[in-house]
C-alpha cells in the first residue's frame, strides 16, 4: 500500500436521505495526477472534502500517505496541500499578506516562506500585484493566489477542487503550466474538474463519477479507446446518456 | 501552540478591523453616534420612584438628633443606614455602598433648642453645620440628593419646606472640597464600557463570514489547531478592545476627563476591560452559532449588545429600581461600577468592592467566553 498517495476504499457519505458519495473505492499512485470528472452536484467536493479530513465518510475508510485521515488528521494536513472550489482569500489582505498568513499556519521559517512565496508569485504571474489588496483582483488573479495559499508549505500531496473554474484562457493556460510543472516535481495531485478538455490533457488516470458513484477509471486514453469515441466528453455521454456542462 | 500560528492570525484580525470601513465604523464610530443620538432622547426607565441609600454618622446622641434621623427615615425616598463612625462611613461612601453621607454635629440639639427657645433672635442662637458628602461617582446622588436632604432638614427645623434663616445650615462637603463633575465626566466610565460592547457584533460577523466565504474551512485543511485559532480570535479582540479603551480615554482626557488618580488606577481600569473583552467574545461566538449569515448575525447581536448597553453603562445611569436589580445579572454593570468607583469615588485599586467587581467580572466574563466556545465547536468545527 505504501506506493499509493491516497487510498479510499468502499466509501459512503449521507447527508439526511442523499447520499453525495455511494460506495467509491479508488487508489492514487505517489506521483501521479489524478482526474475526478463529473457534472455538477456528482459527489467531486464531497470526496475531496472527506479526502482532506473536513467531511467524516458515513462508512469506510481513507489513507493519505499511510496515514488514517479522521484518527490522524494532524499527520495528514501538515502533507496535504487543499485549494478549495470557492475563491477562499481574504480580501482586505494583500497578496503577500495572504501567503504569508498560510506560510505561518503551516510554521515556515521566514526565508523558506520568502523563497516559496517569490517563486510562486513568479510561477502564477502575481509578482507585480503582490502588494495589491485582493479586493482590487479580477476573479482569475483571485483563483491564482487561491492555489498560491495551497501550495506554499510545498504539500507532498494537492487536491485542486475546480481550479481552473471561471478563468479566462490566460489564467487557465498558467495554472495548467503549473500542475505540469508540480507534476515533474514529483507531487501527487488528485483534480475534480467537469472540464473534459483539462482532464484529458492533464491526468494520468481519470475516474468519472455520476450521482455519487464512480462509474469508470482508467487513463483518458484507454477510456477513449475502450468506448470507441474521440474524447472523454463523448465518454460520458455514453456513460450516461447526457452532456457533462448541461448541468452546469 | 505554536506562536507563530496565534501571531498570523491575530495580525491578520487587526488588519481586518483596521482596513474595513464596516469594521472601523461598528467599533469606534457607531458608540459615538449612538451615544449622541440617545442621550438626547433618554428619560428615565418606568417611572417608578427612586431610592436613595443614605449614611447618617450622629455625633449628637441626643433625642432631636434621633428624631431628625426618624425624619429622614420616613422619607421613602431614603434608605437610612446608621453608622457608628465617620470613618466606616466614608470607606462605604467611596466604594459606593452609599450615595451620600450626613454627619449629625455634636451640637444639633442644642442649637435646635436654641432656635425654637428665640426664633426670632439669632444671637442667642448656638451654629450647627450638618455635613453632607455626596458619591461624586453619581449624577443622581449630586443633582437630586442635596434638595431632598435641605428640605427635610428645613422641615425637622421649623416645619417649613422652603430654607428660611436658621442656625442648623446644611454643608455639601463634596461641592466644597472638590470641583464639581461635568455631565460628562460622570458618563465617562461607562463610555469604556460602552465601546467594548460593540466587539460582540464585530466577532459574530467575522465568525459568520469567514464561515460563508469559505475562510474557516481553509483554515482547518492546515495544521492550525482549535486551541491555536481560538486564543488568536480572543488575543486579537482584546488588543482591539485595549485600542479602543486607549481611544476613548484620550478622547475623554482631550474633553476634560482627567480624574485625580495614580497610574495604579489606570491600569487596573485596563484589566478591566481586557477581561470584559472576554464575555463579548463569548457573546459573539453564542450569535455566530445562531446565525447562519453574517446579516442574521447583526441583529441577533443587539440582543446581547442591548441589555449589556441599557444596564451596564452610562446609558443607565437613572435606572428605575427594577431594572437596577436586572442590571446585577450583566458583566457591564460590574465595569462599569468599578471604572466609575476607581475614577470618580477615587476608590483604592485594593478595596473590596473594587476586589469584588474584578472577581465577579473575571469569572462571568471567562464563564460567558467558555459557554461560547464550547456551542460554536458544536455546531461548526473549528
Amino acid at each position: 500500500m505504501n506506493e499509493f498517495a491516497i487510498v479510499m476504499e468502499r466509501v459512503v457519505k449521507r447527508f439526511e436521505d442523499v447520499t453525495a458519495v455511494d460506495g467509491v473505492s479508488l487508489y492514487v499512485a505517489k506521483g501521479e495526477l489524478f482526474g475526478l470528472l463529473g457534472p455538477n452536484g456528482a459527489g467531486k467536493t464531497t470526496t475531496v472534502n472527506i479526502l482532506c479530513g473536513l467531511l467524516k465518510p458515513t462508512n469506510g475508510s481513507v489513507v493519505v500517505n499511510g496515514y488514517d485521515v479522521q484518527k490522524e488528521s494532524a499527520k495528514v494536513k501538515e502533507l496535504i496541500g487543499v485549494c478549495p472550489q470557492e475563491t477562499a482569500v481574504y480580501s482586505y489582505l494583500t497578496g503577500i499578506e495572504n501567503i504569508e498568513l498560510f506560510g505561518n499556519l503551516h510554521v515556515l521559517d521566514k526565508d523558506t516562506l520568502k523563497t516559496r512565496r517569490d517563486m510562486l508569485l513568479e510561477k502564477m504571474g502575481l509578482t507585480h500585484d503582490a502588494k495589491r489588496r485582493v479586493e482590487k483582483y479580477s476573479g482569475g488573479m483571485k483563483r491564482r493566489l487561491s492555489l498560491i495559499l495551497a501550495l506554499i508549505h510545498d504539500p507532498q500531496i494537492i487536491f485542486l477542487d475546480e481550479p481552473t473554474i471561471g478563468m479566462d484562457p490566460q489564467s487557465r493556460r498558467a495554472v495548467w503550466d503549473f500542475m505540469e510543472y508540480l507534476k515533474r516535481e514529483g507531487k501527487t495531485i488528485f483534480l475534480t474538474t467537469h472540464y473534459m478538455e483539462e482532464a484529458e490533457a492533464l491526468c494520468d488516470r481519470v475516474g468519472i463519477i455520476d450521482h455519487g458513484k464512480l462509474i469508470t477509471l482508467d487513463s483518458p486514453k484507454e477510456l477513449i479507446s475502450k468506448h470507441g469515441v474521440e474524447n472523454l466528453e463523448e465518454v460520458f455521454i455514453k456513460l450516461t446518456g447526457r452532456r457533462i456542462r448541461e448541468e452546469l | 501552540m505554536k506562536f507563530q500560528r496565534v501571531a498570523a492570525l491575530t495580525k491578520k484580525e487587526v488588519k481586518k478591523t483596521v482596513r474595513e470601513p464596516a469594521v472601523l465604523f461598528m467599533i469606534f464610530l457607531f458608540p459615538v453616534v449612538f451615544v449622541l443620538a440617545f442621550g438626547a432622547s433618554f428619560g428615565g426607565l418606568g417611572g417608578t420612584q427612586p431610592v436613595y441609600n443614605i449614611g447618617v454618622v450622629n455625633m449628637d446622641y441626643a433625642n432631636l438628633s434621633q428624631a431628625f434621623i426618624a425624619a429622614l427615615s420616613d422619607t421613602k425616598i431614603l434608605s437610612v443606614q446608621v453608622y457608628a463612625d465617620n470613618q466606616t462611613a466614608q470607606n462605604d461612601l467611596s466604594q459606593g455602598k452609599v450615595q451620600a453621607i450626613i454627619v449629625i454635629p455634636e451640637s444639633f440639639s442644642q442649637s435646635l433648642i436654641s432656635y425654637h427657645e428665640e426664633p426670632n433672635d439669632p444671637s442667642k442662637w448656638i451654629n450647627a453645620t450638618v455635613s453632607l458628602y455626596l458619591d461624586k461617582g453619581s449624577v443622581v446622588a449630586t443633582q437630586a440628593i442635596p434638595p431632598i436632604i435641605q428640605q427635610i432638614l428645613s422641615a425637622f427645623t421649623d416645619g417649613n419646606a422652603q430654607p428660611t434663616p436658621t442656625p442648623i445650615s446644611l454643608q455639601v462637603a463634596s461641592l466644597v472640597e472638590a470641583k464639581q463633575l461635568s455631565a460628562f465626566e460622570f458618563m465617562a466610565p461607562g463610555m469604556f464600557t460602552f465601546a467594548s460592547i460593540f466587539l460582540i457584533m464585530m466577532v459574530a460577523q467575522s465568525f459568520t463570514q469567514d464561515r460563508e466565504n469559505g475562510m474557516l474551512k481553509r483554515i482547518r485543511i492546515t495544521p492550525t489547531t482549535p486551541t491555536e485559532f481560538m486564543a488568536s480570535q480572543v488575543l486579537s479582540y482584546m488588543l482591539i478592545a485595549l485600542i479602543q479603551a486607549i481611544l476613548v480615554f484620550l478622547v475623554a482626557y482631550l474633553l476634560g476627563f482627567r480624574p485625580n488618580v495614580d497610574v495604579s488606577a489606570y491600569a487596573l481600569a485596563f484589566v478591566f476591560v481586557l477581561a470584559f473583552s472576554l464575555s463579548n467574545v463569548g457573546f459573539g461566538l453564542i450569535t455566530a452559532t445562531v446565525a447562519k449569515t453574517s446579516g442574521a448575525a447583526t441583529g441577533i447581536a443587539f440582543l446581547f449588545v442591548l441589555p449589556q448597553l441599557f444596564l451596564g453603562t452610562f446609558v443607565g445611569a437613572s435606572l428605575s429600581s427594577s431594572a437596577q436589580v436586572v442590571s446585577k445579572f450583566v458583566p457591564s454593570y460590574y465595569v462599569t461600577d468599578a471604572l466609575t468607583s476607581l475614577f470618580l469615588r477615587e476608590a483604592s485599586v485594593a478595596s473590596s468592592t473594587i476586589l469584588l467587581d474584578l472577581a465577579i467580572v473575571s469569572v462571568s466574563c471567562i464563564a460567558i467566553l467558555a459557554v461560547g466556545i464550547i456551542l460554536y465547536a458544536k455546531y461548526y468545527k473549528i
